[in-house]
C-alpha cells in the first residue's frame, strides 16, 4: 500500500472545456470562418428560423450546419432539403449539450475553413448548453412567443451569454398572453446590450432585418 | 442526462490529472455543487457510481458531494438573502434588483490519492 495524500484542485468542473473552447474560438477566427451557436428550448424554431435566414444569405455568403441531435437526423435532411446547403449531423450520446470537443470533430468532419459561416443547432434546451462553451464566434438564442415573456427572469445564464434573442413566432402573438414590450424589458435586464429581433417564419416579418444583422457582422468579423 | 455529461467531464479530468501525478489510485473525490447549480446531488451521485466504472483510476473512488447555499445581493439595500428561500425579490426591500453571488457552481475540489 502507498501513501495517501492529498491533491487540491480547486476549480471549476467546466475549466477544461472553456479552455477547450478558447483554443477552437482562436482557430477560428484565424480561418476567418464564424461560427454561430443556436440555441432555444425544444420546437421554439431554430431549424424553421435557419432555413428562413439561410436561404436569403446563401448567394452572397458560403454557408453550413451542423445539427446536434440526441439520436435523429432529421433536422440535418431538413436543411439540406429545404436550403441546398451542406449540412451534418452530430450526434451527443445521450448528452444534453454540446461541448468544445464535439464541436470541433463536426468542424473537422465539414472542413470548416472552406465556409463563411457555419450554424450550429444546438441540443433544444435551456440549461445545458449555457454552461458548456462549444467555441463558438458568437451565441444566440431564440424565444417563441408560446413560451411566456418570463423567461429570461427563469433562466438567467443564457439570456447573459447571448448578444442576439430572436422572439419568434409572433404570427401567433394573438393567441397568447405574451407582452413583447415586456419580454424585451426582461431580456435587457439580464444583457443590455443584447439585440432583440422579432421574426416569424410564417409570415417571414422580421427576416430582412434578420439576414441585415448577419450580413453586416459577417462582414466586420472578416475585417476584425 | 444532465448529471452524467457533467460526472463525465468530471472523471476524464481526474483520470489525466491522476495519470500526470503517476498515482495508482484515486481514494476519494471531494466535488462542491451549488444549491441552485443544475445538479440534482442525488443523481449526480447515481451517475458518479456508474461513471467511475468506465475510468483507469476512479474504480474505487468514494465520492464526498458538499452542497454550497445559494446567496443573493440587492443592488438597491446592499444586502444578502438565501435565494432558496426568497427568490429574485429581497426579502429586506422587496425589491427586484437582485443577482446571484454564489450557489451555482461545480467545483472540483479535491482528490486523494495513492
Ligand atoms: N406559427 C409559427 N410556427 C413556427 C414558426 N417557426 C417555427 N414554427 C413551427 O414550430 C415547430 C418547431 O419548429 P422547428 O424549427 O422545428 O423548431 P426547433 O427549435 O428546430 O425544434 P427542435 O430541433 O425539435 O428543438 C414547427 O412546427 C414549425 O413549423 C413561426 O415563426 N410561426
Ligand atoms: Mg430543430
Ligand atoms: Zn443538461
Ligand atoms: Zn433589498
Amino acid at each position: 500500500m502507498g501513501q495517501v495524500r492529498t491533491i487540491l484542485l480547486e476549480r471549476s468542473a467546466f475549466a477544461n472545456n472553456d479552455e477547450r473552447a478558447d483554443i477552437l474560438r482562436e482557430d477560428l477566427r484565424k480561418a476567418k470562418v464564424m461560427l454561430v451557436n443556436v440555441m432555444s428550448s425544444p420546437g421554439a424554431g431554430k431549424t424553421s428560423t435557419l432555413t428562413s435566414l439561410i436561404n436569403n444569405i446563401k448567394d452572397k455568403v458560403s454557408v453550413a450546419v451542423m445539427e446536434a441531435d440526441i439520436d435523429s437526423d432529421v433536422d440535418a435532411k431538413s436543411i439540406v432539403k429545404n436550403t441546398g446547403v451542406d449540412s451534418i449531423q452530430l450526434h451527443t450520446g445521450g448528452m444534453c449539450h454540446l461541448d468544445a470537443d464535439m464541436t470541433r470533430s463536426g468542424l473537422d468532419a465539414i472542413d470548416y475553413s472552406k465556409y463563411d459561416i457555419i450554424f450550429l443547432e444546438n441540443v433544444g434546451n435551456l440549461v445545458c448548453p449555457a454552461e458548456f462553451d462549444t467555441g463558438a464566434t458568437m451565441d444566440i438564442m431564440i424565444l417563441s412567443t408560446s413560451e411566456g415573456d418570463d423567461k429570461p427572469l427563469k433562466y438567467p445564464l443564457i439570456f447573459q451569454k447571448c448578444n442576439l434573442v430572436i422572439i419568434s413566432k409572433i404570427d401567433a402573438l394573438k393567441y397568447f398572453t405574451f407582452d413583447t414590450k415586456k419580454c424585451i424589458d426582461n431580456i435587457k435586464y439580464r444583457n443590455k446590450d443584447a439585440t432583440i429581433i422579432p421574426i416569424s417564419n410564417k409570415t417571414k416579418e422580421g427576416i430582412e432585418e434578420l439576414t441585415t444583422f448577419f450580413l453586416e457582422k459577417i462582414k466586420s468579423y472578416k475585417e476584425s | 442526462m444532465h448529471e452524467l455529461g457533467i460526472v463525465f467531464n468530471i472523471t476524464k479530468q481526474i483520470d489525466e490529472i491522476a495519470k500526470e501525478n503517476k498515482v495508482n489510485k484515486v481514494i476519494s473525490l471531494t466535488v462542491e455543487v451549488g444549491e441552485v447549480s443544475t445538479v440534482v446531488p442525488e443523481y449526480f451521485k447515481d451517475c458518479f457510481e456508474w461513471a467511475k466504472k468506465k475510468t483507469e483510476y476512479l474504480k474505487g473512488c468514494k465520492l464526498n458531494l458538499v452542497v454550497l447555499s445559494a446567496l443573493s445581493y440587492c443592488e438597491d439595500c446592499k444586502q444578502t438573502y438565501n435565494t432558496v428561500q426568497f427568490g429574485k425579490t429581497c426579502p429586506h426591500c422587496k425589491s427586484e434588483h437582485t443577482y446571484l453571488v454564489t450557489g451555482n457552481e461545480v467545483k472540483m475540489k479535491q482528490i486523494e490519492v495513492e
